[in-house]
């Protein structure tokens, strides 16, 4: 398995079909962090964003902020979020506003895997849980929209060395959480024959 | 002094027990689970399990040495008292204590606030509500101390949490195949590898509290009835066959611990209840002694 960095946004694809289900992956560069609410406002309430998504690396999170002046603020504890919940808005962050990874835990469901190999986009898992080491790795908030969705804004944010990540689902059809998955209910299978 | 002067005293003293031990759950996790997590690093063969392992290695010492918090989800205050006969201060108090002490230490930390109204999602307070925060109560006769153990509990793992109303012919395979089941099914999203928690007998609703009793025990504590301390290992050995790995990313190390609570049950049931601690598992406990004095506990 190989081990790569990545600076987003990634505007040749190339960058991103060289990573494979498995992978190591550490980040660069910028990154924009959204959730829940952030995506309905986009999606469902057809509310342009008012930051560029092509080439985007997007993490599912809702920071721990203080704010230390009209629209700025500083980091307290930034962790992610569970990613499922999400999955519905991978076709359209693909097909219309040009995403190129997804980041969050615990994974997406199989339905992520047709719209990322469509769109050329990868899901990176990040280790649950693990805010403080995550913290220390955004520099910086650079830019906030949607004030008003606090603690669900727009967010973006300037890392260095994010992860290590792991490449969950890559861009040519191969799910990580697809084939434990399988295996799992394979040895479950077994394991109940012998109970 | 007189009675209520004492009483306002140590009401005082458990609020700021209650509110010193929330924060310090969050920031320090306790010697047993960091054990845990180390012995499981060095388990692990997968490649993406060792990647996640030696990452929630690190973070817990970032977390340290940065003051920070271990999580960012600061959870719902979960408490399990137990009250001396003799302890000179009512439970209903003690309530009160636990509530002011988790507003305290949610607004002066600060600490994100998670709690919100059923229905209308409306932020309900500094991490209190209607029956925010959840305490289990022991009673212990001849005795006149508290002990008071804060469990903060994220919602990542809370969600995967299973009841099943087995019947008395499933027996334990039943419970076990449950188990089982519900952990296959739970996948990355619980943030393993946690501890799993299960209760069986009583009722459903008892069963769960018992699940949840059961994450709240130091990890690898074997119940002392032999036949459940039985159970406890061979669930062990079987959820981690399944595969899953840490963060659900494959590998040998599904969970840390597997912890059964047991209670006496009607003859025609057989409730088994699931409850999931992520890795992340906060607990911290403290001692108050009858006239107020606190210890704290890191092993308890
Ligand atoms: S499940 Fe636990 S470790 Fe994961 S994000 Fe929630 S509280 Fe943190």
């Amino acid at each position: 398995m190989a081990t790569h960095e990545v600076t987003f946004p990634v505007m040749d694809e190339r960058a991103i079909l060289e990573l494979r289900a498995g992978d190591e992956v550490v980040v660069q560069g910028h990154i924009i962090g959204l959730r829940d609410r952030t995506q309905i406002r986009i999606f469902d309430q057809g509310v342009e964003p008012p930051m560029d998504l092509r080439g985007a690396f997007l993490l599912h999170t809702a920071p721990n902020v203080r704010k230390v002046g009209e629209g700025r603020y500083e980091k307290l504890c930034i962790g992610t979020t569970t990613s499922a919940r999400m999955v519905r808005f991978t076709e359209p962050l693909g097909a219309r506003y040009g995403v190129r990874a997804i980041c969050g835990k615990g994974g997406f469901p199989d339905e992520a895997i047709e719209p990322m190999r469509r769109h050329g986009m990868v899901y990176f898992a990040i280790v649950g849980g693990a805010a403080a080491l995550e913290t220390t790795q955004i520099e910086e908030i650079e830019e906030v929209a949607w004030e008003e969705l606090m603690p669900e804004c727009l967010w973006k944010f300037r890392v260095r060395d994010f992860g290590p990540l792991t490449v969950g689902i890559d861009a040519h059809g191969t799910s990580l959480y697809h084939d434990v998955n399988e295996e799992a209910k394979k040895r479950l299978e077994g394991i109940l024959a012998r109970l | 002094m007189s009675a209520t002067a004492t009483s306002n005293r140590l009401q005082e003293a458990v609020l700021e027990a209650a509110a010193y031990l929330y924060v310090w759950a969050l920031k320090d996790i306790p010697q047993d689970l960091r054990d845990a997590l180390a012995d499981a690093a060095e388990r692990e063969t997968s490649v993406a399990g060792q990647r996640v392992l030696s990452t929630i290695l690190k973070n817990v010492q970032v977390a340290e040495d940065e003051s920070n918090l271990v999580c960012q989800d600061t959870g719902i205050a979960v408490y399990t008292c137990r009250v001396g006969e003799h302890f000179p201060l009512h439970p209903a108090r003690i309530y009160e204590a636990l509530r002011d002490g988790t507003a305290r230490a949610t607004l002066e930390h600060p600490l994100r606030s998670n709690a919100v109204h059923t229905i209308t999602r409306e932020n309900t307070g500094p991490n209190i509500g209607h029956r925010l925060p959840i305490v289990h109560w022991e009673f212990v006769p001849d005795w006149g101390g508290l002990d008071v153990k804060c469990v903060p509990k994220g919602s990542g793992s809370e969600n995967m949490s299973f009841l099943k109303m087995c019947i008395p012919a499933d027996g334990v395979k039943g419970i076990k195949q449950f188990v089982l089941e519900s952990i296959v099914g739970a996948g990355g999203k619980p943030c393993p590898p946690g501890i799993v928690g299960v209760g069986i007998g009583g009722s459903a609703d008892y069963a769960m509290y018992l699940a949840k009793e059961a994450i709240a025990r130091p990890v690898g504590t074997r119940n002392p009835d032999p036949e459940v301390g039985k159970l406890e290992e061979e669930l062990f050995t079987l959820l981690n066959e399944t595969g899953i790995g840490p963060m659900g990313l494959g590998g040998d190390v599904t969970v840390l611990q597997c912890h059964v609570e047991h209670a006496d049950t009607h003859m025609t049931l057989n409730p088994v209840a699931v409850n999931y601690q992520c890795w992340a598992a906060r607990r911290a406990s403290a001692h108050v002694a009858a006239d107020g004095t606190i210890e704290f506990d890191r092993e308890a």
